[in-house]
């Protein structure tokens, strides 16, 4: 028993470590303070909570992660170039898709009948997430190249179309995808580490470490790999925006006419920033697939997608990578906590009318679109507003 | 680098290149007609190769016109609000599925009367229809009244509008779902409504011809609207130049009022009648969005007249696909046409410019 939670507790550093380097302000003392904190914290609460709580917060936090991606996608798009981008479920579905697509062995014998798809290479874990970021770059750049050119507002519509058609596409073409059955059995990375035979291609001691671990365990290795990737994602905008490209994409969005003058080419800078959105987008589809295992068309609605992302980044402040991915964090807690609260005013709402309680869910999204509204309304910049020094050569 | 060695740097008039010679041919209204003409044949040769017959085309290209109606009513409002307010207003088509359940809702409250044959309804419907028309406008109004004011007080960039438009189409949607519930409605569930014999073999329900002729008197009643009263000059004037209409003394505010209140209504009665012609579900209105959209950029934003047109368009390629196409990709063949049009004339078939 004390070595599961040795291990566990060994999973958690560098996830937590990561949350709290977010989280602290830029200090020198900030990297040491949040690697030591960071190994107490996760000691303590692999040590201190019930497994049953531990599994759940993991599984919040892995949520959060996409929904963190995703949010640092739109923020390229809609934080630093203003383009609308109201189909964000959309390069989601195509990354997940894409990368399911290439990772799924094709099924033979009985299951041919029971599953129909496309590809079904069998490819590793990576190449199906680099397969997700390319192929939503294509599918970004082909809806940019005519929408762009005009004014900004038609990219919200043509965006919410494309977002719709994709969505139809997956939901009828049983050949590329299972149709409107779900397409089952992605393979997750590392998962032979939880399995009692390990992994071969890894020492074999290894599996005699891991062994206390049961396959229940695994979204601790998940929840690693996930937060990598929000942190690469997060590093590479940090620094992309704060290089010349960056200051080139602020300047497209504010002084759209002076940014001309000075030579740079409005398109092509646009179509860039929202490509490079797309492929954040892709690879949070990817990774989402391959932590839920089993995809289909209802998962990439509007509503999970695309609105929410919306409201993160808008309360996390748009413009401004940090508040992205503590806004997607936010929101999804808030997301989650009004399930508990759809279930506890059900018999207030049974008073009322005798169907109300079954559609108690639907008060989350009132809850949310009102969210949307009061923070377009009163802060529109969000929680942390956007840093207007853009470079560190320049004095305050 | 001497300007003046090179005198002929700046002429008055220059030899176009080839590039902006083959742009001004592509982008008169002409070009654009005949780009939206050869997809529509594409579609009927399509039809013809897989072996639809040439009466069930003409069936689909009557029932085509009727939805075309309906995409109508809900693109005016749309575009005249896009035209009044210059933003995308993506709760336009929660306005249509609200309309739609307020229908609903008053047919349950009315009595019912006798079916009036051949139409699956009595006189209950209209009267519903006509009860739920204003009110659908005075929702629009309030929610104006509630947010999209405060923005415009605030003079809030655009975008913020186009999102605020955008949670108050999930506000709407998540009332609907609230209180209708997410399952399927009729109207008249299990009512008969067989399908009528028109000459050259057209097969219409009487249904769709009284969507057809309503959509006509609202569309006729919308146009003495905008042409022969004071404020519907004042509606196009706005749409036109905001600020001239203002330096002209038009009351900005009321105008607004005015275009969402008929916005609504239109939207509502749109609704009714997709709904009269299907069945009514919450995402109804989020479906035909798109092709309201579509439509309201086709004929130009802020015209329509051209939305009227734009949505017949849409309507009928829509209706012809459906011949060898899954009916749901409806929203694909709107998005096509649309991408063509912003391909070809972004400014619509009846904007200005380009000749």
């Amino acid at each position: 028993m004390e070595t599961l939670i040795l291990i566990k507790s060994v999973l958690l550093i560098i996830p937590i470590v990561l949350l709290l380097l977010l989280l602290l302000p830029a200090r020198r003392w900030r990297l040491p303070m949040a690697v030591v904190a960071g190994v107490v914290l996760a000691f303590a609460l692999s040590a201190s909570l019930p497994s049953g709580i531990l599994a759940y917060s993991v599984s919040f936090a892995i949520m959060g992660c996409v929904y963190a991606l995703l949010t640092l996608g739109l923020n390229i798009q809609w934080g630093y170039t203003g383009h609308l981008n109201f189909g964000v479920a959309g390069f989601f579905a195509v990354g997940a898709f894409t990368s399911a697509l290439m990772t799924v062995e094709a099924p033979t014998g009985i299951a041919a009948q029971y599953t129909q798809m496309a590809f079904g290479l069998g490819l590793p874990f990576l190449v199906g997430v680099a397969a997700a970021a390319l192929v939503s770059a294509v599918v970004a750049f082909l809806v940019a190249v005519p929408v762009l050119r005009l004014r900004m507002d038609f990219l919200a519509i043509a965006t919410i179309g494309v977002a719709e058609i994709i969505r139809l596409i997956f939901q009828n073409e049983r050949w590329l995808a299972n149709g409107p059955q779900p397409l089952r059995g992605i393979p997750q990375p590392l998962r032979c580490l939880v399995e009692t035979q390990g992994c071969g291609w890894l020492p074999p001691w290894t599996t005699t470490v891991l062994e206390p671990l049961t396959p229940r365990d695994y979204p601790l290795f998940y929840l690693t790999i996930i937060s990598l990737f929000v942190a690469g994602a997060y590093l590479l905008m940090e620094r992309a925006c704060r290089s010349p490209w960056g200051r080139m994409l602020r300047a497209v969005r504010d002084e759209e006419a002076s940014a001309a003058m000075n030579g740079k080419p409005i398109t092509y800078v646009r179509i860039q920033s929202f490509v490079v959105g797309a492929v954040i987008m892709g690879i949070a589809g990817a990774l989402y697939a391959h932590y839920t295992v089993t995809i289909d068309y209802s998962h990439f609605h509007a509503l999970f997608a695309t609105f929410l992302v919306w409201v993160m980044l808008m309360l996390g402040g748009s413009g401004n990578n940090r508040g992205a991915i503590i806004g997607g964090f936010i929101v999804w807690g808030v997301w989650s906590g009004t399930a508990f609260l759809a279930n506890a005013i059900e018999p207030l709402l049974a008073l009322i009318a005798d169907d109300l309680p079954r559609r108690a869910a639907y008060f989350r999204w009132l809850l949310v679109a009102l969210l949307l509204a009061a923070i377009v309304l009163f802060r529109p910049q969000g929680l942390i507003r956007e840093e207007k020094r853009v470079s560190r050569y320049l004095r305050e | 680098m001497d300007i003046s060695q090179e005198p002929d740097r700046a002429p008055v008039k220059r030899d176009k290149r080839l590039g902006e010679r083959v742009r001004d041919v592509v982008q008169t209204r002409a070009f654009l007609l005949v780009s939206i003409a050869v997809v529509f044949v594409a579609l009927l040769v399509l039809a013809r190769f897989q072996g639809v017959s040439g009466e069930r085309l003409l069936s689909l290209a009557a029932w085509g016109i009727m939805l075309g109606g309906i995409i109508g009513l809900g693109s005016i409002g749309l575009t005249l609000v896009y035209g009044v307010l210059k933003f995308p207003n993506f709760s336009h088509g929660a306005l249509v599925t609200l309309g739609a359940y307020f229908t609903f809702a008053f047919l349950a409250w009315l009595p019912q009367s006798e079916p009036l044959r051949p139409l699956s309804f009595g006189w209950e419907f209209p009267v519903a229809l006509v009860l739920s028309m204003p009110l659908v406008g005075l929702v629009a109004v309030a929610v104006d009244r509630a947010v999209y004011r405060r923005l415009r007080r605030q003079n809030a960039h655009l975008v913020l509008f186009a999102m605020a438009s955008l949670a108050m189409a999930f506000f709407l949607r998540s009332i609907i779902y609230i209180a209708w519930g997410p399952d399927f409605h009729f109207y008249f569930p299990g009512r008969a409504n067989p399908a009528l014999e028109l000459p050259l073999n057209i097969r219409v329900r009487a249904d769709q011809l009284f969507i057809l002729v309503l959509a006509l008197m609202l569309m006729l009643g919308v146009y003495v609207l905008l042409e022969r009263t004071r404020i519907g000059k004042a509606m196009r004037a706005t749409a036109d130049n905001p600020e001239l209409a203002q330096v002209r003394g038009i009351n900005t505010e009321r105008v607004i009022a005015w275009t969402w209140l008929l916005g609504g209504a239109l939207a509502a009665a749109g609704g009714t009648m997709y709904g009269l012609s299907s069945q009514l579900r919450p995402e109804m209105g989020f479906w035909l969005l798109l092709p309201m959209f579509a439509a309201a950029i086709m004929g130009g934003i802020g015209n329509p007249y051209g939305a009227l047109a734009g949505a017949l368009i849409i309507g009928i390629t829509h209706q012809v696909s459906t011949a060898f196409l899954d009916p749901t990709y409806g929203p694909a063949v709107a998005f096509v046409l649309m991408v063509i049009v912003l391909l070809v004339r972004p400014q619509g078939l009846f904007g200005r410019g380009g000749g």
